[in-house]
């Protein structure tokens, strides 16, 4: 069977599965990393959002023979480690606006909005409105307004 | 045993200590035998409502208004109190097994505010925990109808107060001083002279060899320190970390990832599968196995069982709903409506007829039907998230031919529900499967799956007669009729056990006792009936949150909006001139205050007001919406924009709001549901499946969709009881956006919502193979 390995949190692992599995699975059904979640499977719900080499990707629509030994993903499990903290201060903006309700997409919506507000400084602004408007993550609870005040306040401390 | 706790005149479990904040009620609980203190409520049973108050106003109450399904669930849960028990551990720490689902609406959040205030202890050392299914607590395992805080609030304050007592008097009795003297402080009791010890140092020698009743008082309100103040959700720090746990996060040695294969059209079953022996050679794939709903694969990874579904061949036969679409439906329903009458007032009066088609919606919580299961020879293991684990238990006894208390059922943290959890199908569908492979599995349903074989919210027509003349309303007629709704989960059971009690109710049919239940009439519209007609179509139905009421609720507002157009009155100032109860007016005035009611607008926008009251609450939503072409027209990838709420208000009284945090938070999305059901979600039915299959098909909504400026204020305490939340905010906003877009475009809208007969948006995905593939160009998106 295919050997596949890359970084993950930090750390090196090793995976054997045929090349087509997606990425999404190996996580959560080979490594046991459960912070991704399934929604649907189709690059379309946002639940799974991870980051490959500091980007937002969907790790459900990426075969893992595209990852290469090179590569670094980091799930919501990691996050915190990216900044050397016990919490990353979008998570901690994600508690004092009380965001998640049942909380089954809120890893991904993290993930999202920690990429946003990078790219957005990448591109020379400040997060608002229309990048807002920008993000597919479904929360079926209907968090979305605390999402907008709670990546605001994210933001600044980023 | 005697019974200190009398009933309140309308609900049988008011403590009467709340608002007031100096009178104290003491009743009477109980020690349940044990190694360490497990203190029990014992709440008064009552076995039959209270008599309807005779009422003499210009609208009779209906019988929701005088007695609701909220109480008829309060009274079903009494007889089994003595059951909801708080244990004190050695570490310090207090437990509670919940009796209820945890599916995002904040219940476990209030059980621990609760515990934590009546017994002085921090919030932190209340561990509460979801009971695995407990056949004896009979009706008070059932999560619905908004109804946890209102059935819990009085017995888990009971059992904590108690437990707090029994704990002093033990100290006391240790340090041979008067109780009255101690004093409690996060857990640690203190005497005068200093000496000091942990509830936790002290459980074991609190607890008793036999059960043992005592009484103890509950806390005045003005002495609680949590309740009534904005507090965080318990679980909030594992959800951001990633570290909650649902079902599929599981680990159960061997339950590998299952799935199943699923029927082109609603309920079809399997004839024949043809490259079975093929798809068990698949990559990682164990098992290949017919059941009765489907063909169910089992491999190493969802990935692989995934390929293996898309692989199969099979043929199958129809379910009972045929290739029929949307049209069929609505017609069949139309056959079914029972013509309006005419009333009878003066000729000078004038008729008004409105008449609405709801299409079918799905709840599809973001987290997919998933259960773990192991059916062995001699007993059985599942876990899901259940909202009525114990019909589930019986079921899944009955499927694996097994005995109830061989079947062990633990009830899991739920991704989301909106009603679809009353349910237990994925759990009885794993069970099945587990059964026939003899090995555990973690079945886990396609999104596409969920939208198209899930449960559904039915297509219902409502038609509504008002009669008007000067600034009188003289009747009011609605008549919804309505797809069936499916209550066979344990709420049936116990509306139909408990709901005979009720004067009037002994010759209504369920579904029609709960509509009966829950709607109410919040305006003095003369001579009001509101009815329900269903028509058995053979669907997959379930109740979706707030079940009948978005539908009613909207279709009663536009005709206060058409009436308030007759008489030549603001919506506003009309709605204040018909409501009959003050709790109502002051939401409304609240909301137009704050919403800056009646500011000019430009044309193409407008704003919309409405009301709603049940679950003893009341909720009034303002929006602002923006129907202009650019905003319609916007172009946004593979999304349905159209119009946009641009603001949205809602202010909220629930009595006595625990944890107004949490509340709001369940207006917000109440909110969003509002706005999803108005405006654009809906499924499509057409040769015998609905046409949505991902969450580019079926818009609830998305970032896009949210109103840019949002509030909701929760009012001060109006009641000493809290009434339900957890579905309250669905309704007002639906219908306030109804309204909205009708001022706004100067068209009310006969079909919700509003693009439903558009053409679709969408390109439906195949039927077959039933799910689609995953996709593998996620990195060219990454940003």
């Amino acid at each position: 069977m295919p050997k596949h390995s890359f970084i993950l949190n930090g750390k090196r692992v090793h995976v054997d599965c045929p090349n087509d599995v997606r990425v999404l699975w190996v996580l959560r059904d080979i490594l046991n990393v459960h912070g991704p979640k399934y929604g649907c499977g189709l690059d379309v719900c946002k639940a799974c959002t991870s980051h490959i080499n500091g980007k937002a990707f969907n790790p459900c629509s990426v075969m893992i023979s595209d990852i290469k030994p090179e590569d670094e993903i980091t799930t919501i499990e990691g996050l915190a480690d990216t900044v050397g903290k016990a919490l990353h201060p979008m998570q901690e903006a994600w508690l004092e606006n009380d965001v998640a309700q049942c909380g089954y997409c809120q890893p991904g919506q993290i993930m999202t909005a920690v990429a946003k507000v990078k790219q957005a400084r990448a591109e020379g602004r400040k997060i608002g409105d229309m990048d807002f408007d920008e993000i597919r993550n479904i929360c079926r609870c209907g968090t979305y307004h605390r999402i907008r005040e709670a990546i605001l306040a994210g933001a600044k401390k980023m | 045993m005697t019974v200190t706790l009398p009933p309140g005149p309308t609900d049988p479990v008011a403590p009467d200590d709340a608002g007031r904040g100096t009178s104290r009620r003491r009743f009477l609980g109980f020690l349940v035998a044990g190694p360490t203190l497990v203190a029990a409520s014992q709440i008064a049973v009552e076995t039959a409502a209270p008599t309807p108050a005779a009422a003499n106003v210009p609208t009779g109450p209906e019988p929701g208004d005088l007695y609701d399904l909220g109480q008829l669930q309060v009274l079903a849960t009494k007889a089994t109190s003595n059951l909801i028990t708080v244990e004190v551990h050695k570490d310090n720490t207090v437990s509670f097994a919940l009796p209820r689902a945890e599916v995002g609406q904040g219940i476990t959040t209030t059980m621990a505010m609760l515990i934590a205030d009546e017994m002085d202890i921090s919030i932190d050392r209340v561990h509460v925990t979801l009971s695995k299914a407990r056949p004896e607590y009979q009706f008070n395992q059932l999560t619905g109808g908004s109804n946890s805080v209102r059935s819990l609030y009085a017995p888990v304050r009971h059992a904590a107060a108690i437990a707090r007592k029994r704990m002093v008097d033990t100290a006391a009795a240790r340090w041979r001083v008067d109780a009255s003297t101690l004093t409690v402080t996060d857990g640690v009791i203190r005497a005068r002279d200093g000496r000091s010890a942990t509830y936790g140092s002290l459980t074991k020698a609190a607890a008793t060899s036999r059960p043992l009743p005592m009484t103890a008082e509950l806390k005045p309100t003005d002495h609680l320190k949590l309740v009534g103040k904005s507090h965080n959700r318990i679980d909030a720090h594992e959800i951001v970390t990633g570290r909650k746990k649902f079902a599929m996060d599981h680990v159960v040695p061997d339950a590998l990832p299952t799935m199943v294969c699923r029927p082109p059209t609603i309920k079809g079953t399997v004839k024949r599968v043809h490259n079975r022996a093929a798809v068990l050679k698949m990559p990682g794939i164990t098992d290949v196995v017919t059941i009765s709903t489907g063909v169910a694969v089992r491999g190493r990874t969802f990935g692989q069982c995934i390929d293996a579904v898309r692989a199969l061949k099979v043929s199958w036969a129809d379910g009972p709903v045929g290739r029929k679409s949307d049209a069929d439906i609505l017609a069949e329903l139309h056959k079914n409506e029972v013509p309006l009458a005419v009333p009878d007032v003066s000729p000078l009066a004038k008729t008004i007829d409105l008449s609405f088609t709801f299409a079918f919606a799905s709840n599809s919580p973001l987290e997919t039907g998933t259960a773990i299961a192991d059916v062995r020879a001699k007993s059985a293991e599942v876990w899901s998230c259940l909202k009525a684990p114990i019909v589930a238990q019986q079921r899944i006894a009955e499927k694996v031919g097994l005995p109830m208390d061989a079947v062990t059922v633990h009830v899991v943290q739920g991704g989301g529900s909106f009603g679809r959890h009353l349910f237990h199908d994925t759990a009885l569908e794993a069970a099945e499967i587990s059964k026939k492979l003899r090995k555990p599995v973690k079945l886990m349903w396609h999104r596409t799956d969920d939208f198209r074989q899930g449960r559904v919210h039915p297509m219902a027509t409502s038609r509504i007669r008002a009669t008007v003349q000067g600034d009188n309303v003289f009747t009011y007629e609605q008549r919804h009729t309505s797809v069936s709704t499916d209550f066979d989960h344990g709420f049936g059971d116990l509306v139909s056990s408990f709901a005979g009690t009720l004067p009037g109710f002994n010759f209504l049919g369920l579904a029609q006792t709960v509509f009966e239940l829950s709607q109410n009439m919040p305006y003095e519209y003369g001579m009001t009936d509101q009815v329900l007609d269903e028509v058995d179509m053979d669907f997959v139905t379930g109740s979706m949150r707030n079940i009948y009421s978005p539908d009613v609720t909207t279709a009663r507002e536009l005709m206060t909006d058409r009436l308030a157009k007759e008489m030549g009155l603001d919506p506003h100032k009309f709605r204040r001139k018909f409501l009959k109860d003050d709790r109502a007016i002051a939401v409304l005035d609240k909301v137009a205050k704050v919403g800056n009611w009646g500011r000019k607008m430009p044309h193409g926008t407008a704003q919309g007001i409405a009301l709603h009251a049940e679950y003893k609450g009341f909720c009034a939503t303002l929006v602002e919406i923006d129907c202009r072409t650019h905003t319609v027209k916007r172009k946004i990838r593979d999304a349905f924009t159209g119009p946009r709420v641009t603001k949205a208000v809602t202010v909220v009284d629930v009595g006595l709001p625990i944890n107004p945090r949490g509340l709001e938070a369940q207006m917000m999305g109440g909110m969003m549901d509002g706005i999803a059901l108005a405006l654009t979600s809906s499924l499509h039915l057409r040769d015998g499946h609905f046409l949505e299959g991902s969450w580019d098909n079926y818009w609830y909504t998305r970032q896009w969709n949210v109103p840019p400026t949002l509030k909701v204020i929760v009012m001060p305490q109006t009641s000493n009881q809290p009434g339900g939340a957890g579905e309250l905010g669905v309704a007002a906003a639906k219908a306030a956006v109804a309204c909205a877009y009708t001022r706004a475009t100067g068209k009310m809208p006969t079909k919700f919502p509003i693009n439903h007969d558009e053409p679709l948006g969408f390109q439906p995905l195949p039927t077959t193979p039933s799910i689609p593939q995953s996709p593998t160009d996620g990195l060219r998106y990454a940003y």
